[in-house]
């Protein structure tokens, strides 16, 4: 991001993944941290289980609320199927951060197409061959472990959140408070999945 | 509760455009909000009904919504109304002629055009109304505009005692974006007065109020012509000048941030001399509008060369990277050397499609299994709702979708017609209970004047559910979630006419029952209406239960299970069977656990007996 520039993030995947939040939450800590900022999203009747995508602008003033095709930042793509669908968006130089899960849609068991074999290999040739870097994360394993998969997004903007222009901790503050307001029971649980999305991120 | 509502004077938010222009009509002292739940206009009610201090509520329809903002604005009220593209197509009739009297206190209308058409069947360009009906047009870019300008449009209402419309588009809707807030004026109602030649609009009063509705236009072509809600920036690149209104300003910013233009907020009436400055100023003039060529086409009328739709797409979102390249060859400019990245081979173009679906235990899924499996034997009219998608994958068991309550009428429409390739074939009407009370009850009442031979389908899941479960006269709830009166659709449509004996009232999970019942009444040469109870699996009236299991030593790989389209089932193995001495693929099926909610319709589609609750299981898994 350069001075006049915005940071563009792309976040990626299925509804009911919580795509919208964790863009929500890119937003809002970018702007706390005195960044102007642009969260769009053009979900339509994607809550059916259909595709998401949410595109972030984050810099000293943005204007247009939509990334540019091809000028992607970073990729956030919360399945791995997703990330390939997107990554033809990201800039030379860029990143993404995928999740590996599978999320295998109805018209995929039901035999009309199939799922890309070894999707993260596929992903890696992409990233090798058009130059972006590619960081896998397994949120969905990670998410089973700690016996919610609706951590998925926390565990996804913890990986994301080393490779932003605010602190990872800032963050995770904005997760945590977001809970202790609605379901405070869960904010050490949220604390813990960003955490470990942090670190899987790193490794 | 939004936090927009509890937010204090002077604290600044990251707010959408729906919130935004929650806030700004609350804290114009508005009395009376109405409106119909739309895509993406749903939200600008849903946070006014989290303000303790003025009346919210869903109408039944837009029509009913903007006559209710009427009449508050008649005695007196700030009145605001909100509604989707469409939904002002409805509300048009008194649309037309609210516009001969005018109002008393400050009238907003929100319309919001679905530009890129995200959740709507079609695109239209609600710009198009302030011409047709003399109304001034606001048009914001972002949510900070849109704060400000609704803001504006009460001052203006009042100002020129005339509706405004406040054109939105999903980008402005949807979009997040940094606005400071302020507080809330006190603007108390001073009562209805009884004025006919105001108010009662029979010929001879309509007649003297249309040179008043003239005047009012040019004066507000006058206002527009000094006004700050049109702004101009000079610019230092003079090879071409723009005039452009609403998110398209933004997005043209960011291709030519040096360009000369005048950004118009107020859309209608047009600064044309403005304008003119303006062409003197620059080599060529461009004209940028989603979606059709109104402006272009006015300032050409007044004798202005302008480029437009002759360079630009008249379809879709003018973002910066579909304005950049006609625009740079207009001027030409050569082409920036691409820094895309190439698309992947084997990645982009063969990968599956993830289209919209049903939920798991979604109870349209038993309806349409049931519609498919007598496939061949009707026809079967939709209607706009989540049971739209009964025309997808792998239903295939709805045959239209055009406008609100539609279904009944074609559905007539079909029946009258006496076609040679439907003369063994039912007609059926099918669409859900928020639809059928917004524009279903006419179309019935119509079958039923008109003797028609229809079977409605009224799939009753006791929420509006597309647009995310809002409350309507058939769930008991008002906006506020609060107790309210709830219909009865079988004593409705019994007082419509239809017969009590053709009146059945079905659970939708008991497929045996579904299909005796639908089969019966397609038999049946009169009017007959099947209702279906079950309420949708995303609110709280939805009870989970114990999931389901595929046993595997039971599963004879038949795949009944699968032409539900329950997106639960999933397939575990495939493998070529003989069975009798015929081949046939089987289709071995799995039960993902924490999707089922143990509807069983599956259980019944089984006739191996092979789908039973999981031992032990709990009932309420965690569930997206």
């Amino acid at each position: 991001m350069t001075a006049l520039s915005a940071l563009n993030i792309l976040v990626c995947g299925i509804g009911g993944q919580g795509v919208m939040t964790a863009a929500e939450v890119l937003a809002q800590t970018a702007i706390d941290h005195g960044f102007d900022a642009k969260k769009s999203e053009v979900a339509g009747m994607a809550q059916r289980g259909g595709v998401v995508t949410s595109h972030v602008r984050i810099g000293p003033r943005v204007l247009s609320p939509v990334i540019a095709p091809g000028t992607v930042d970073i990729l956030a793509a919360f399945e791995i199927a997703e990330a390939l669908r997107w990554c033809d968006q990201i800039r030379a130089g860029g990143r993404v951060v995928a999740n590996s899960q599978q999320l295998v849609p109805p018209v995929v068991s039901g035999g009309l197409y199939t799922y890309p074999e070894n999707a993260v290999g596929l992903l890696h040739t992409a990233g090798t061959t058009a130059g972006f870097e590619v960081r896998v994360v397994a949120a969905g394993d990670i998410a089973a472990t700690l016996g919610d998969r609706k951590l998925i997004n926390t565990i996804m903007l913890g990986a994301l959140a080393d490779s932003l222009p605010f602190p990872a901790e800032a963050m995770e503050a904005k997760i945590v408070e977001r809970f202790q307001a609605r379901k405070p029971a869960l904010a050490a649980l949220n604390r813990q999945a960003f955490a470990a999305g942090r670190q899987a991120a790193r490794a | 509760m939004s936090i927009v509502v509890k937010a204090d004077a002077g604290a600044r938010h990251l707010l959408s455009g729906d919130e935004a222009i929650a806030r700004a009509v609350w804290e114009a002292g508005t009395r009376v909000s109405t409106g119909y739940p739309g895509t993406p206009a749903t939200e600008i009610l849903e946070t006014l009904a989290q303000y303790p201090d003025l009346h919210a509520q869903w109408s039944v329809n837009e029509k009913v919504a903007l006559e209710v903002a009427l009449g508050a604005s008649m005695a007196g009220a700030r009145a605001f109304c909100a509604m989707k593209h469409v939904g002002l197509n409805v509300a048009s009739d008194p649309l037309m002629t609210l516009t001969l009297t005018g109002v008393l206190g400050g009238l907003v209308i929100a319309v919001a055009d679905d530009v890129g058409m995200s959740s709507s069947q079609n695109e239209q360009d609600s710009r198009y109304w302030g011409r047709f009906a003399h109304l001034p047009v606001l048009e914001p870019a972002d949510s900070a505009e849109a704060y400000a300008m609704t803001k504006r449009a009460f001052e203006l209402s009042e100002q020129f005692q005339t509706a405004v419309l406040l054109r939105l588009t999903t980008r402005v809707c949807h979009v997040k974006s940094l606005v400071a807030l302020g507080a809330r004026e006190d603007r108390p109602a001073a009562g209805f007065t009884i004025e006919p030649a105001r108010w009662v609009m029979v010929p001879a009063n309509a007649r003297r109020r249309l040179p008043l509705q003239l005047e009012r236009e040019q004066k507000l072509a006058a206002y527009a012509e000094t006004c700050d809600l049109n702004t101009e920036e000079t610019g230092s690149d003079f090879r071409v000048g723009f005039v452009v209104s609403g998110p398209a300003a933004l997005h043209l910013r960011e291709a030519f941030p040096n360009a000369p233009l005048l950004k118009l907020g107020l859309g209608y009436p047009l600064p044309v001399e403005r304008v003119r400055t303006l062409a003197a100023r620059v080599d060529r003039l461009v004209v940028v509008e989603e979606t059709e060529p109104l402006v272009e086409t006015e300032l050409r009328a007044a004798g202005l060369t302008v480029h437009g739709k002759d360079i630009l797409p008249r379809i879709g979102e003018l973002t910066a990277d579909v304005l950049a390249p006609p625009i740079r060859r207009l001027i030409g400019e050569p082409e920036p050397t691409p820094t895309s990245a190439p698309r992947p081979a084997a990645v982009g173009g063969g990968l599956f499609p993830r289209p919209p679906t049903l939920c798991a235990a979604c109870p349209h899924i038993g309806v349409f299994s049931t519609l498919f499996a007598m496939r061949r034997k009707v026809v079967i009219m939709g209607d706009i709702g989540c049971y739209t998608l009964g025309a997808g994958h792998p239903w295939h068991a709805l045959d239209s979708c055009i406008a609100m309550g539609a279904s009944l009428g074609m559905a007539l429409g079909i029946d009258k017609a006496g076609g040679k390739s439907d003369a063994n074939k039912a007609v059926l009407a099918v669409l859900g209970d928020s639809t059928f009370l917004h524009m279903g009850m006419q179309g019935l009442l119509n079958i039923v004047y008109n003797r028609g031979n229809v079977t409605t389908l009224i799939l009753d899941n006791r929420t509006t559910g597309m647009t995310g479960g809002q409350n309507h006269p058939g769930t008991g709830h008002d906006v506020h979630g609060e107790s309210a009166p709830r219909v009865d659709f079988a004593q409705l449509v019994e007082a419509l006419g239809i017969k009590r004996e053709r009146i059945k009232v079905v659970d939708s999970y008991d497929l045996p029952l579904l299909f005796r019942t639908i089969r019966d009444e397609i038999k049946v040469p009169e009017p007959s209406v099947v209702i279906t109870g079950r309420p949708c699996t995303l609110i709280p009236e939805f009870e989970r239960r114990t999931p389901h299991q595929v046993l595997e030593d039971r599963c004879t790989g038949c795949g009944n299970c699968m032409d539900l389209g329950c997106p639960a089932i999933t397939v575990r193995r495939r493998e070529q069977r003989v069975l009798d001495g015929e081949t046939f693929d089987a289709t071995f099926t799995t039960i993902d656990s924490r999707a089922c909610t143990g509807c069983t319709m599956c259980v019944s589609a089984c006739s191996h007996s092979a789908i039973v609750p999981i031992a032990n299981a709990p009932s309420t898994g965690a569930c997206s």
